[in-house]
């Protein structure tokens, strides 16, 4: 496990690498993937891209939480949380990836 | 929203672009996020979230039908924790 963090820059630099558009509009179009699938799960829309992945927005009601530090009981709101369901393909490639030699 | 409704979608900002261009466009986005998860890194989109790879320690499991007990090896496992700027989008607060 090399533990290196990839950013936008990375995501950019690959699809300029594989599409030969300048370096500035790949990475606008990284930037458009990315508002696009926020735009859709902020109006509460499933985003489900094959072999990679499910994102889905769930509410949540509220409860009544506690500060683990002073003990005291804090009411938590009702909120909107997004969960990511990786697909079979993705989950496979990571074990595999992974896997002690 | 589907893979091929977000193509449509960039497709529809970028009439200069070939439709098949932008499928590899958005093809290369998520194959690089796979990609680096199966090298052991992370990837961080501020904003939107980030992608990394947790450690599942190997374990003793359960047949849950025989009661049978089977040695689990250790495994790696995707996983994705959502950024603050979308967590706020969905509840609502905008940014500034």
């Amino acid at each position: 496990m090399s533990g290196r963090t990839l950013t936008r820059m990375d995501l950019s630099e690959a699809v300029f690498r594989e599409v030969g558009l300048s370096r500035n509009e790949s990475a606008t179009l990284v930037e458009t993937v990315l508002q696009h699938m926020s735009d859709a799960l902020v109006e509460g829309e499933t985003v489900k891209i094959s072999s990679f992945g499910t994102f889905s927005v769930r509410d949540k009601a509220a409860r009544v939480g506690r500060n683990p530090k002073t003990g005291e009981e804090v009411p938590i709101s009702p909120r909107r949380v997004l969960t990511f369901r990786p697909s079979h393909l993705m989950k496979d490639r990571v074990a595999a990836g992974n896997k002690k030699a | 929203m589907i893979r091929s409704e977000l193509i449509q979608k960039i497709a529809d900002d970028n009439p200069h672009l070939y439709q098949r261009d932008v499928e590899r466009i958005v093809n290369t986005i998520f194959e690089e996020i796979i990609g680096a998860m199966a090298d052991g890194d992370r990837v961080e989109l501020r904003g939107f979230g980030a992608f990394s790879v947790k450690k599942r320690d190997a374990r003793t499991g359960r047949n849950p039908r025989t009661g049978d007990a089977v040695e689990v090896e250790e495994k790696h496992v995707p996983f994705f924790k959502t950024g603050k700027l979308l967590r706020d989008r969905l509840n609502g607060i905008e940014p500034e």
